[in-house]
C-alpha cells in the first residue's frame, strides 16, 4: 500500500477581527474562518488538486501546512509525524522535504540577486553544497532541469519573461531535492501557450524525481489536467474530494456541479457557461452554523441551514459533504 | 445600406518610447456588423487592448502615433472628428467596459453620482431624472435593491457587483456599440458565468454590436460570432467562431487551441507552442510567429504574410496557404 506522505486532520485557521480590548468588551469581535476544519491526505507520488474560488482558503491551507501561518487547530502529519509539534530546527529540516512554488514569479524572486545567487541560497541554508564549484555545478544542473541554460545563471529576474521566472522558481524549489512540492496557483499568471509548457515541466519533474504535488488552482481545466485526485473547497471547507474522474464526470456536491457548469469550454458545440447558484459567495466572517452553501443551493432545506454536513466517504474514495447526497 | 458599423482598415499604431519604437498594432483590418459580437483573442502584449482603445481614441498620442490606416465608425473616420464630435460618440454611441472595475470606477464618488454624471452631461437630464434612470439601470444589470445602493461607494461592492456597476454605466446613454476589454478576467468562474449571461442578454435586448477582448478561448467560444486572433501586433486569423475552433488555419491558432487543458478528458502532456513570445522592441523579420512555428520556411523569415481569404469569410495570414 502506498503511504500517505501528508495527512491533514481538522486543520483550522481562524483570524480574529476587531480583536482589541474595547471591541472584545463590547462583544464586537468577529472571527474570519479562513480554513475551518479540513481533512485530506496525499499519497506518495500522486498529485492532489485543490480547487476553489478566491477567498475559499486554498492559499491559507498551503501556508498552514508549511507553517508560514500558524494553524489555530488541527494536525498536519508529514510522513507520519505531526509538524505542529516541531520546533524551529525540526521545521528547518521539514523545508528540505516540502517546498513551495508561488503564483507570482515577479514578487517571489528577489530582484537584486542573480539567478545564480537565488538558486544557490537554498544550498547554503541547508548545507547541501560546501565548495563554490560544487554549488555552481548544482545550480547549472537545476537550470538544465527546468529548461534554462548556463547563459541564464548570471542574469537578474527582470531579464526573464513570466514563464521563465516560474521555471526559476521551480528550480529553486528543486534545489533541496524535496519530496512534496506545493504549487500555489503556479500557472495562473501565465499565458496559455506558456502555461502548457510549465504544466508539462511539472509532469516531467514528477516522473523524474517521483515527486508528490499539492497543486492549488482556481482553473478547473488545469486541475483536471494535472491531478490524480481533487479536493473542492468552498468558504473554508472541503465540500467534495475524490479521484479526478469522479469529481469531473460524476460530481455529487451541488457546488462542484455548479462550478463545472460555469466553466466556458473552448468548444462552441459545448453548452454555454451557466450558473445555477443564487446570489453571491458566502462570507467566512462569523458564518451561520449550517452548510456554507445553503443560502445559494437549489436543494437546501431548513436542516441544511442548521447542521454542518460532514465530509463522508461512500466506500469508493469519493468524499462528499452534503445532506442531500 | 451597409450594415458594417465599425471598420478598421490597415490600422498601424506605433509608440515612440525612450528605448526605441514599438509597433503595437500592425496592419490590423476587420469589420464589425450591426448586432454582431466580435471577439479579439490573443495573449498578453499582442495588441488587443491598444486596438480596442484606438477605436475610442483613447491611445495617448504622443507617445502613440497612427502610422497608417483608419478607423471608420458608421462610415466616418474617427480620427478626423473634432473633440466635441468625439465626446458625442463616446458614451452615447460607443461605450467601454474595462477589466479592472476597481481602477476604472472612481473611489471617491458614490455609484449613483458616477453613473448619473454621464446622463446629466451627455443627455442633459436633471438630478431627479438621472437618479431615476440610474435606479432603472442598476436594476437592469441585476443589482439587488438598487434604490438603496445609490449612495454606496465602489469599495462597498464585490468584484462581480462592481463589474455590473460598470456595465450599467456603459449602458447608461443607450450606446449602439460596446467594447468590453477583458470584462470577466478578474472574476471567479461562477461570477464570470453570470456576467457573460448578463452581457448576452443586454446585447439581445438592445441590438448592440460588441467587441469582446479576452485571452480566454473558452469565453469567446460561447460569447462571439466572429473571432480575430492576434499575435505580436498582427491579426493572424479571422473567421466565424465555428471555423476558428473546428478548422483553424494559422499555426498560431492551432497551437493556442492545443495548449488549453481540456475539461472533458485528461491527457498526460499538453502540446504547447515552443519558445517565447517575441520581443516587441526588436521583433523578428518576416512572420513574427516563425521562430515558434513548426512549419517555418525560408519565405517566413523574409516576408510578412498578408491576410488571404481561404474560404468565404475565413482569412489567415500565413505563407503555408500561398
Amino acid at each position: 500500500m502506498t503511504e500517505n506522505i501528508l495527512e491533514v486532520r481538522g486543520l483550522t485557521k481562524h483570524f480574529m477581527l476587531d480583536n482589541d480590548l474595547v471591541s472584545r468588551m463590547a462583544g464586537k469581535s468577529r472571527t474570519l474562518k479562513a480554513v475551518d476544519g479540513i481533512d485530506f491526505f496525499i499519497k506518495r507520488g500522486e498529485t492532489l488538486g485543490l480547487v476553489g474560488e478566491s477567498g475559499c482558503g486554498k492559499s491559507t491551507t498551503a501556508r498552514l501546512i508549511t507553517r508560514l501561518v500558524e494553524p489555530s487547530n488541527g494536525e498536519v502529519f508529514l510522513k507520519g509525524e505531526n509538524l505542529l509539534n516541531f520546533n524551529r530546527a525540526q521545521m528547518q529540516d521539514v523545508r528540505k522535504t516540502v517546498q513551495l512554488v508561488f503564483q507570482d514569479p515577479y514578487s517571489s524572486l528577489n530582484p537584486r540577486k542573480t539567478i545564480m545567487q537565488i538558486l544557490s541560497r537554498p544550498l547554503e541554508v541547508h548545507n547541501l553544497a560546501k565548495t563554490w564549484p560544487e554549488k555552481r555545478r548544482r545550480v547549472l544542473e537545476l537550470l538544465g532541469l527546468v529548461g534554462l541554460g548556463e547563459e541564464h545563471a548570471d542574469r537578474y529576474p527582470h531579464e526573464f519573461s513570466g514563464g521563465q521566472r516560474q521555471r526559476i522558481a521551480i528550480a529553486r524549489a528543486l534545489a533541496v531535492s524535496p519530496e512534496l512540492i506545493i504549487g500555489d496557483e503556479p500557472v495562473s499568471a501565465l499565458d496559455v501557450s506558456i502555461q502548457a509548457q510549465i504544466l508539462n515541466l511539472f509532469r516531467d519533474l514528477q516522473e523524474q524525481f517521483s515527486l508528490t504535488y499539492l497543486f492549488i488552482a482556481h482553473d478547473l481545466s488545469v486541475i483536471r489536467h494535472i491531478s490524480d485526485r481533487v479536493a473542492v473547497m468552498y468558504v473554508g471547507k472541503i465540500v467534495e474530494a475524490g479521484d479526478v474522474a469522479d469529481i469531473f464526470e460524476r460530481p455529487k456536491h451541488p457546488y462542484t456541479k455548479a462550478l463545472l457548469e460555469a466553466v466556458p469550454e473552448a468548444d462552441p458545440d459545448k453548452p454555454p457557461p451557466h450558473l445555477v447558484l443564487k446570489g453571491e459567495v458566502a462570507t467566512p466572517i462569523d458564518p451561520p452554523p449550517g452548510c456554507r452553501l445553503c443560502a445559494r443551493c437549489p436543494l437546501a432545506d431548513d436542516y441544511c441551514a442548521e447542521v454542518m454536513p460532514d465530509l463522508v466517504e461512500n466506500g469508493d474514495g469519493h468524499y462528499v459533504a452534503c445532506h442531500k447526497v | 445600406m451597409s450594415d458594417t458599423v465599425l471598420e478598421l482598415d490597415d490600422l498601424t499604431i506605433r509608440f515612440q518610447l525612450k528605448r526605441g519604437d514599438l509597433t503595437a498594432v500592425n496592419g490590423v483590418s476587420f469589420k464589425v456588423k450591426r448586432g454582431e459580437t466580435f471577439g479579439l483573442v490573443g495573449e498578453s502584449g499582442s495588441g488587443k487592448t491598444v486596438t480596442a482603445r484606438s477605436i475610442m481614441r483613447l491611445v495617448p498620442m504622443p507617445p502613440g502615433e497612427i502610422v497608417k490606416g483608419k478607423v471608420l465608425f458608421e462610415g466616418e473616420s474617427v480620427y478626423d472628428k473634432s473633440d466635441s464630435e468625439m465626446r458625442d460618440m463616446r458614451g452615447k454611441k460607443v461605450a467601454m467596459v474595462f477589466q479592472e472595475p476597481m481602477s476604472a470606477l472612481n473611489p471617491v464618488f458614490t455609484v449613483g453620482d458616477q453613473i448619473g454624471d454621464a446622463l446629466r452631461s451627455n443627455l442633459g437630464m436633471s438630478k431627479q431624472e438621472s437618479e431615476e434612470r440610474v435606479i432603472e439601470l442598476l436594476q437592469l444589470v441585476g443589482i439587488p435593491s438598487p434604490g438603496s445602493r445609490l449612495d454606496s461607494y465602489v469599495h462597498e461592492f464585490s468584484g462581480g457587483m462592481r463589474q455590473r456597476v460598470m456595465l450599467a454605466m456603459a449602458l447608461s446613454c443607450d450606446p449602439t456599440f460596446l467594447i468590453a476589454d477583458e470584462p470577466t478576467t478578474a472574476l471567479d468562474v461562477t461570477i464570470q458565468a453570470t456576467i457573460l449571461e448578463l452581457i448576452e442578454s443586454m446585447i439581445d435586448r438592445f441590438g448592440m454590436s460588441l467587441i469582446f477582448i479576452t485571452h480566454n478561448l473558452g469565453v469567446v467560444a460561447h460569447a462571439c460570432d466572429t473571432i480575430g486572433v492576434m499575435y505580436a501586433s498582427h491579426v493572424v486569423e479571422l473567421a466565424s467562431t465555428k471555423e476558428i475552433f473546428k478548422n483553424p488555419q494559422h499555426p498560431y491558432t492551432v497551437g493556442l487551441l492545443n495548449s488549453i487543458p481540456r475539461l472533458d478528458q485528461q491527457s498526460k502532456y499538453l502540446t504547447p507552442i515552443k519558445g517565447l513570445v517575441c520581443n516587441m522592441m526588436n521583433p523578428p523579420t518576416g512572420c513574427k510567429f516563425h521562430p515558434r512555428c513548426d512549419h517555418a520556411m525560408d519565405i517566413c523569415r523574409q516576408e510578412i504574410p498578408q491576410m488571404k481569404e481561404l474560404a468565404p469569410g475565413h482569412f489567415a495570414a500565413c505563407h503555408l496557404h500561398n
